[in-house]
C-alpha cells in the first residue's frame, strides 16, 4: 500500500504470532468502536418555544410556529401548540427557529487556537496514504474555536484530517458540547468518514517538497487505486476467514481496515477536490472499486458538473465565495452552491475555517442573494437545507438531526432576527434539548480552559 | 441578470457615443439616498451630478443640465465606492502560483525602498470581480509573510493607493506609506526576539536622521557606515519628515505600546495594522492620534499575540476616539468587507462609523481624502448605487462608477457563470463566449 506500511509490516506480523486461531466460534471481526462515545446530553427540561418564524431545515417554513422539546427530543411542532403542565416556555415572537447548523468540514480541535506548531495536528504528512490515522486522536477539546462556532449556531461538525495526503485518515463527527474528552463529544451512532484529497496539495507535499510520489495528477490517481486494490484483497482475506472458508486469521492492518470499511459501506468518503474534471475521475474510481463518494469538499468547479453530481447522488460541500488562492480554485462563481442545488444535487455550505464556521448562515445568505440576482430563485427556507438537512445526510446522521421532525434530537437555534441577515445573532442554542448557549447569559456561554486568567482584563473578552 | 442587462446597455450606449473617452457629458444620479460621509450626513431624494470624472453638485433641488444622462436611483442608497486599506490588488493573482506573486520579496538588498507601484497589474482579474461589488480603491501594500513565503526584513516596503477603474493612471498616491512588521513575525525576521525588530527599526531611523542632515558628507564618503543603503535611507527620510506614515502590522497590546513609544521618540506618524488587541490600548492610541486598520472578523485567539481578539474591537476603538479602517486580508474577496463591516455593526459599532471605515477613514489615513472618500463637490466620482443597505448580505451593487466612468458589470466570474448556468446546450460550454 505504501512505503510506510511496508516498513511496519514486520512489526504487525510479530504481533500476529500470538495464539493460532483455530476456534471457529471465536471468529470475530476486530472491534469497530474502540473509542466509544461517552456523550451524555446535558440536563434539559420540557420547553415550549412559541411564536417563531420556523425554517424546518427540509425546505419548510412555518409562520408563528411553536415547537415542544421533551426528553431532549422534538416532541411536536406546528402552530398553536398547548403548553403542557409543568413545561417552561420561551416567547420567540419576532425571532427565528431553525435546526442547529451542521458543518461537514471543520478542523476545530486539530488546528486549535492559538495556532502554534505543537497544536498543528491535522495532517499526518509523512506518507501519501495514511488511512490508519483517526483524526479523533488529534482533537483537542480545549480549542476555544468550539465555543465560537457554538455562538454561531453550529451544533454538529465533522472534524477532518487535512488535505496533504491522498488518503488522510478517518474523520469524526462531534456534537458541539464542551467536554473534557473527545469521546464526550462524539456524536452517538454517527458513521466514520474517510478523508481523501485530489489535486495540488498531495503533489506539493510529496512530489515537490519530498521528491516522492505523487508528483502529478496521474500519480495521485495511481495512489488511490493502489490503495483500493490492497483494501479489496484485505477485505477478501477477512471475509474468507470470518466465513470459515479459510483458517488463517489475517494480520490486522489499521489502514486497510479503514479502507475496507469504505468498501463495505460503513465509512463515508469525503473527498477534497476542486476541479470538475478531477471530480469526474474520482467518481469513476469509486465506481471501479464499488464505493460511493458521499461528498466532495471545496468543489469550486462543482457547477461545471452539477449534472454528474446529481446523477451519482454525491453531495458537494462548498464555500460561498472563496476563490483564487490556488490555480485549481481560480474558477470560482458566486452561484456555485445554487447551481449545484438547482441541478438536483445535494448542496452544502461548509467552512473549513475557524472563522467561517461562526457564520455559515451568512455564507448561505450571500449565495441566496447571488442566485436570486442571477435569475435562480432560491427561498430562505429552501437554502436552510444547505446548512442542516444536506450536511446531516452527508454525515449519515439525518435520522437523528438536521431537520425538524418529531422524535429527532432537539438540536435547535433561536435567532434574534432573520438568520440570513448580517445583523442577526444566534441567541439560544440547544443540543439534545439542553440550552448550551445563551447570548444574553454569560453563565450559559462555555469558555475554554485556555482562556481563563490569561489576560488582565479577563472577562471582557467576547 | 436584469440589473446587468440594464447597465450593460447603458455602457454600450456610452461607448458608442464616446469611444474611449472619459465622460465629457454630465451624468445625473437622481432620487438617491446619499451617504455623503461629510458633515452633510445623509441626504434623501438627492441628486449627484458628475462631470469629467468629478462630482460637481450634490443635494436636493440640484438643477440637471439639458442632455445630461440620468440614472434613477429610485430611493436606493448611494455611497462612495469602498476602500480596502490593506490589499494585494495587482500584485498577487493566484497566491500559490509564485510567478503571479509580487507582494512579497525574499531578497535582502532593499527594504524601506522596496516599492510595488511600478509592478501593479491593473488587468488582474481580482479588480473587476471586486469593483462590480462596490470596491473602488485600495492600498496596495507589500507583505512580510504571504502564504508559504517569508520576507527577510521587518522593514517591508512602500505601498501605494490605487483606484480600480482603469488600466491607465490607476495610481492615486504613490509610495505614501511605509509598511513594517513587528510582533511575532517581525521577531522571526529580525533574529528571534521582538527586541531585534525594534532595534533594527530604531537603528534605521537613526541612520536616516543622520543621513538627512549630512547628505553631502554621505556622498563624499565622510559618514559612518549605515545599516541601510542609500535608497532605503531616502525612503526613511520621508517618514522622518512626516511625508508618509509607518504602518506597523502588529497585534499584541504590548507590541502596540512598543511601537507607539518608538514613533513618539522619532516624532513619526504611525498607523497600526491588524491590531487584534488594539482595543486594550485604545486610550493610548487615541491620545497619540494613531488610527487602526483591522479585519472586524478577527475574534479568535489565533496566536499568542491575539489572545484579546474580539468582534467588538472596532466598536471599542471607535468609542475611545480611535479612527478605524477596514481591510479584508483576502483581496480576492475584498467584496466581503461590507459583510465584515455589518458584523462590526452587529457587535456595537455605529452604522455611520462602519461606512466611514470603508471610505473616508482610510482616505484620511493615506492622505487622499481631498479626491476620494466623500460624496461632495470636487471629489472624484467613485459612486455606488446599492440595491439595499450596503452592509446587508442580500444587497448588491447595482451600479458602480469610478472617477466618473461607469463600470461594466462583467468579470471573469460572471462570464464563467454565463457559460455554465445551463449545462444542456447543444455544444460544449467552450463555445459560449
Amino acid at each position: 500500500m505504501s512505503r510506510y506500511f511496508l516498513a511496519l509490516a514486520p512489526i504487525l506480523m510479530l504481533a500476529a504470532c500470538s495464539p493460532p486461531g483455530g476456534d471457529s466460534d471465536a471468529r470475530v471481526a476486530p472491534n469497530k468502536d474502540p473509542f466509544p462515545s461517552t456523550y451524555r446530553a446535558l440536563p434539559s427540561e420540557t420547553l415550549l418555544i412559541r411564536g417563531a418564524t420556523i425554517y424546518t431545515g427540509d425546505g419548510g417554513r412555518i409562520e408563528n410556529g411553536d415547537l415542544l422539546i421533551r426528553d431532549g427530543k422534538i416532541a411536536e411542532f406546528g402552530q398553536g401548540l398547548a403548553l403542557p403542565a409543568g413545561a417552561s416556555e420561551i416567547d420567540a415572537s419576532g425571532k427565528w427557529l431553525t435546526p442547529g447548523i451542521i458543518d461537514t468540514h471543520s478542523h476545530l480541535g486539530v488546528y486549535a487556537s492559538p495556532k502554534v506548531k505543537p497544536q498543528s495536528d491535522g495532517n499526518e504528512a509523512t506518507a501519501p496514504v495514511t488511512a490508519e490515522v483517526w483524526v479523533e486522536h488529534s482533537v483537542n477539546p480545549k480549542d476555544p474555536g468550539f465555543a465560537k462556532a457554538l455562538a454561531g449556531g453550529v451544533t454538529t461538525m465533522q472534524i477532518l484530517p487535512g488535505s496533504a495526503n491522498l488518503i488522510g485518515g478517518r474523520s469524526v463527527t462531534l456534537k458541539n458540547v464542551p467536554s473534557r474528552t473527545m469521546q464526550g463529544m462524539k456524536f452517538p451512532g454517527a458513521p466514520y468518514g474517510l478523508k481523501m484529497a485530489c489535486g495540488e496539495n498531495p503533489k506539493r507535499v510529496y512530489g515537490e517538497a519530498l521528491h516522492v510520489a505523487p508528483s502529478t495528477a496521474m500519480g495521485n490517481v495511481a495512489g488511490y487505486r493502489a490503495a483500493w486494490i490492497e483494501a479489496e484483497e484485505y477485505n477478501r482475506l477477512w471475509q474468507e476467514y470470518l466465513d470459515g472458508e479459510s483458517d488463517e486469521k489475517p494480520v490486522r492492518d489499521l489502514g486497510l481496515e479503514t479502507l475496507a470499511g469504505v468498501l463495505n459501506g460503513e465509512i463515508l468518503v469525503h473527498n477534497h477536490c476542486y476541479r470538475a474534471d478531477e471530480m469526474a475521475v474520482m467518481l469513476d474510481i469509486a465506481k471501479e472499486f464499488g464505493y460511493k463518494v458521499t461528498s466532495f469538499h471545496h468543489a469550486i468547479e462543482a457547477y461545471k458538473i452539477a449534472d454528474l453530481l446529481a446523477e451519482s447522488g454525491t453531495c458537494a460541500s462548498m464555500w460561498a465565495d472563496w476563490w483564487g488562492f490556488k490555480i485549481e480554485a481560480y474558477d470560482g462563481v458566486r452561484e456555485n452552491i445554487a447551481l449545484v442545488d438547482k441541478a438536483g444535487a445535494c448542496a452544502i455550505v461548509h467552512s473549513d475555517s475557524s472563522t467561517g464556521i461562526q457564520r455559515l448562515n451568512q455564507e448561505a445568505a450571500k449565495v441566496i442573494a447571488a442566485a436570486n440576482r442571477s435569475g435562480i430563485p432560491v427561498t430562505e427556507e429552501h437554502a436552510m437545507r444547505w446548512l442542516t438537512e444536506n450536511p446531516a445526510k452527508a454525515l449519515g446522521i439525518l435520522e437523528q438531526t438536521g431537520t425538524l421532525a418529531v422524535g429527532k434530537d432537539a438540536d435547535l437555534v433561536i435567532w434574534d432576527g432573520n438568520p440570513f441577515s448580517v445583523y442577526s445573532h444566534a441567541e439560544n442554542v440547544f443540543i439534545d434539548g439542553a440550552l448550551v448557549y445563551d447570548r444574553n447569559d454569560p453563565a450559559r456561554q462555555p469558555k475554554s480552559d485556555f482562556m481563563l486568567g490569561i489576560l488582565e482584563i479577563d472577562g471582557e473578552i467576547k | 441578470m436584469k440589473h446587468q442587462g440594464k447597465y450593460l446597455s447603458v455602457v454600450i450606449a456610452f461607448l458608442v457615443l464616446a469611444p474611449g473617452i472619459l465622460a465629457a457629458e454630465v451624468i445625473a444620479i437622481t432620487g438617491a439616498t446619499v451617504h455623503t460621509m461629510t458633515g452633510q450626513g445623509t441626504l434623501n431624494d438627492a441628486t449627484v451630478l458628475v462631470e469629467n470624472g468629478y462630482i460637481i453638485a450634490v443635494g436636493n433641488g440640484v438643477r440637471i443640465p439639458d442632455g445630461a444622462e440620468r440614472i434613477a436611483a429610485n430611493g436606493r442608497i448611494v455611497t462612495p465606492g469602498f476602500f480596502d486599506a490593506y490589499s494585494y490588488f495587482g500584485v498577487s493573482e493566484i497566491d500559490l502560483v509564485k510567478e503571479t506573486v509580487d507582494v512579497i520579496q525574499t531578497a535582502e538588498r532593499y527594504t524601506a525602498s522596496f516599492e510595488l507601484a511600478d509592478v501593479i497589474n491593473p488587468r488582474s482579474t481580482l479588480i473587476p470581480i471586486n469593483r462590480i461589488e462596490g470596491v473602488t480603491r485600495a492600498m496596495v501594500a507589500p507583505q512580510a509573510g504571504f502564504f508559504q513565503q517569508l520576507s527577510t526584513s521587518p522593514i517591508v516596503g512602500l505601498g501605494s493607493v490605487i483606484h480600480l477603474g482603469s488600466t491607465e493612471n490607476f495610481i492615486v498616491a504613490r509610495n505614501n506609506a511605509l509598511f513594517v512588521m513587528l510582533g511575532e513575525t517581525g521577531a522571526r525576521l529580525a533574529g528571534g526576539s521582538r527586541a531585534n525588530a525594534l532595534l533594527l527599526l530604531r537603528e534605521a531611523l537613526q541612520d536616516a536622521r543622520d543621513y538627512a542632515a549630512n547628505r553631502q558628507g554621505f556622498d563624499e564618503g565622510r559618514r559612518r557606515v549605515y545599516s541601510l543603503n542609500r535608497l532605503d535611507l531616502d525612503s526613511l527620510v520621508e517618514v522622518l519628515n512626516g511625508q508618509r506614515p509607518i504602518v506597523a502590522t502588529v497585534d499584541r497590546a504590548s507590541d502596540i505600546e512598543s511601537v507607539l513609544r518608538l514613533a513618539n521618540e522619532f516624532g513619526i506618524r504611525l498607523v497600526i495594522n491588524s491590531g487584534a488587541e488594539a482595543w486594550m490600548v485604545a486610550d493610548k492610541l487615541a491620545d497619540a492620534n494613531v488610527p487602526v486598520i483591522l479585519d472586524p472578523l478577527q475574534n479568535l485567539p489565533s496566536s499568542f499575540s491575539a489572545l484579546g481578539s474580539t468582534l467588538e474591537n472596532a466598536a471599542r476603538l471607535d468609542e475611545a476616539g480611535v479612527t478605524v479602517a477596514f481591510s479584508s486580508g483576502d483581496s480576492h474577496n475584498s467584496r466581503n468587507m461590507k459583510q465584515a463591516a455589518g458584523v462590526a455593526v452587529a457587535n456595537g459599532l455605529s452604522y455611520e462609523t462602519a461606512l466611514r471605515a470603508l471610505t473616508i477613514n482610510p482616505a484620511e489615513i493615506f492622505g487622499v481624502q481631498a479626491s476620494y472618500g466623500t460624496v461632495s463637490v470636487g471629489a472624484e466620482a467613485d459612486l455606488v448605487i446599492w440595491s439595499g443597505d450596503p452592509l446587508e448580505l442580500s444587497t448588491f451593487a447595482d451600479f458602480v462608477m469610478i472617477r466618473g466612468k461607469t463600470i461594466p458589470m462583467v468579470s471573469r466570474s460572471t462570464l464563467l457563470f454565463e457559460r455554465y448556468k445551463d449545462l444542456d446546450g447543444p455544444l460544449p460550454p467552450a463555445y459560449t463566449n
